[in-house]
């Protein structure tokens, strides 16, 4: 362990297969307020005490609602905000360390929900460029980069046009680029579909699943149920805390859990459940329209 | 009351080289006490056509008649339009600035010329509506309240104007479940309570299918098809050529389809395509 972390400060890429381990992570908002003269102060526990890895490669996705501190767990996993206790671990970094903040957040990229938020350039091909710029990254190599990522998302046609005018998924798609030119190991998504239109959401998603598919850990935070059916791992979370993890097959077999804490299934869960209700031996991996079309059609 | 419009035209930037026809020949009429729900591909002009429907745009030609008052016509006062038709816009928290949440929700009807000692009600009966308690929410700031809350204090702000037409582009997206739900459940008590005409825009094929009594469609500018909201739904190829989808669970058809599946049903709710897979799988009706 202590091998380790000498390792990680002087900045050395160390293998391991825990790209994120959270110990013990407890957060806290506090609310400072002067009222009639009355110094006071609220605190609010966002987080608490939450644990868990993460391993290289995975697509995880977390669910819960408003207020169940998935996104403050997002911010927390670039060093966008700090834990109040506990800590986090990227790759081996503690995020707490001012001294490795930006090899932090190079590791761990991050998209945010609003499009309109992220991009700062008036030329696409800019505001892709921005944070390997920051990087200090060699001029050639920084056109490459620019290039490959705004293929992988599918916009080149667009890589001098304005970003003011273009879609909301596309926009994203812009965001999703810039993030992919820093070259990250693992890029955490804020709702990033929240904001858009079906499309626009149907687009990001297929992104997010090739990411996926090249090795890329996602972390997607959603309160999309059919969104974390395709994930390998679904965490839902609730008041702060975990409050299931697994594969999707197993976490949407919960759904007392889930009712209570106003969760709905995804439909084709929900199907397939009906379905074995009937009779039909659908199989239990069966979380994703895809799956359940797979299946339906071997009755052909 | 009721809502007629009749073969509305409207162009964007007319005259100069960018101009973009947004509206080509768009009619359809509301009866009182309806819920029409508005889909359409974005770009499709849905947002432009409820812009004219509380004066915000005026059409290059055709009329609009509400409750037998022509909005589209020359000298009508705005004031008149607004008293009528409300709307909400997307992301409507967006637009809340006021100190208190009381003040913020008295800024419409203020404007309208209420009085002051009516005010006070007006606003308590309009967060009622949205189902939040004045006592509690009053006095807060808008920003300290949850994006749920803020969005219903944003809508109860429109309220307050106590309009005939209710108009909501996109009341629900970007809200969580629970929150979605509390905001179609505040749809209906309006509904319920005010007997008006809703209209609103949705992306949520499942709300639009709950919601709504009457469905327009529309697509590059035109009504591609206005009616009942099951007839609408059971067309799944007209639906489906303009990019849209039905219910998520009769999109389940169209996969199937893709892959030499064809189930003949125009089902639309769960329990409905329930049944025709079911048939398909057990080797009943409903398929080719």
């Amino acid at each position: 362990m202590v091998l380790i972390e000498k390792a990680c400060l002087c900045g050395y890429n160390v293998d391991m297969t825990e790209i994120v381990e959270i110990e013990n992570l407890v957060f806290e908002y506090i609310r400072e307020e002067n009222y009639e003269g009355e110094h006071q102060q609220q605190v609010e526990k966002a987080i608490d005490d939450v644990s868990f890895d993460v391993e290289k490669g995975t697509f995880l996705a977390i669910i819960g609602k408003n207020g169940s501190g998935k996104s403050t767990l997002a911010k927390n996993l670039n060093g966008l905000l700090l834990p109040t206790d506990g800590r986090i671990l990227i790759a081996g970094m503690d995020t707490r360390d001012d001294e490795l903040v930006w090899k932090v957040r190079q590791t761990a990229g991050m998209v945010f929900q609003n499009p309109d938020n992220q991009l700062v350039s008036s030329i696409v091909e800019d505001d892709i460029a921005f944070g390997p710029e920051n990087l200090g990254v060699p001029r050639d190599e920084i056109r490459r980069r620019v290039d490959e990522s705004i293929e992988a998302v599918g916009m080149t046609e667009y890589l001098l046009g304005a970003p003011h005018q273009l879609s909301g998924g596309q926009k994203q798609r812009i965001a999703i680029a810039g993030v992919l030119a820093m070259r990250p190991d693992c890029i955490i998504f804020d709702e990033p579909t929240a904001m858009l239109d079906p499309q626009g959401r149907a687009d990001v998603m297929d992104i997010i699943k090739t990411l996926s598919d090249e090795g890329i850990t996602i972390i997607l935070i959603t309160h999309f149920m059919e969104e974390a059916a395709e994930a390998d791992r679904v965490i839902i979370m609730d008041d702060g805390k975990i409050l299931l993890d697994g594969r999707p097959s197993v976490v949407f077999k919960e759904e007392e859990i889930l009712q209570n804490a106003n969760m709905e299934i995804p439909m084709a869960v929900d199907m397939a459940k009906r379905l074995r209700k009937r009779g039909i031996p659908v199989p239990d991996f069966v979380t994703t329209e895809e799956e359940l079309v797979d299946f339906i059609c071997r009755y052909k | 009351m009721s809502i007629q419009v009749e073969n509305i035209f409207h162009t964007y930037n007319k005259g100069n080289p960018d101009e973009k026809v947004a509206l080509r020949d768009v009619s359809f009429n509301i009866e009182d006490g309806e819920i029409l729900g508005v889909i359409g591909h974005t770009g499709s002009g849905k947002s432009t056509m409820l812009q004219h429907l509380n004066g915000l745009l005026k059409p290059d030609s055709g009329r609009i008649v509400i409750s037998g008052t022509e909005i589209t016509a020359q000298g009508i006062k705005l004031t008149e339009i607004r008293k009528r038709v409300g709307l909400v816009f997307q992301y409507p928290e967006y637009q809340l600035f006021e100190e208190t949440v009381a003040k913020d929700i008295a800024f419409g009807p203020k404007n309208l010329g209420v009085k002051a000692e009516e005010i006070e009600k007006t606003v308590r009966e309009s967060l009622e509506m949205v189902g939040l308690s004045y006592d509690e929410l009053s006095e807060r700031s808008p920003f300290e309240l949850s994006g749920g809350q803020k969005r219903r204090v944003a809508i109860a702000g429109v309220i307050a104007m106590k309009p005939d037409v209710l108009i909501l582009d996109e009341p629900t997206s970007g809200l969580d479940p629970f929150a979605h739900r509390e905001v179609l459940n505040m749809i209906r008590k309006i509904h319920r309570e005010s007997s008006g005409i809703i209209i609103f825009v949705s992306h949520n094929m499942r709300d639009i299918a709950a919601m709504s009594d009457k469905v327009l469609v529309m697509d590059r500018g035109s009504v591609l098809a206005f009616g009942k909201v099951d007839e609408i739904f059971k067309q799944r190829k007209m639906l489906r050529n303009v990019g849209l989808s039905t219910t998520p669970a009769a999109a389940l058809f169209d996969k199937l389809e893709d892959r030499g599946v064809k189930i003949r049903s125009d089902a639309v709710h769960i329990d409905e395509v329930e049944e025709a897979i079911y048939n398909y799988m057990t080797g009943g009706e409903n398929f080719d």
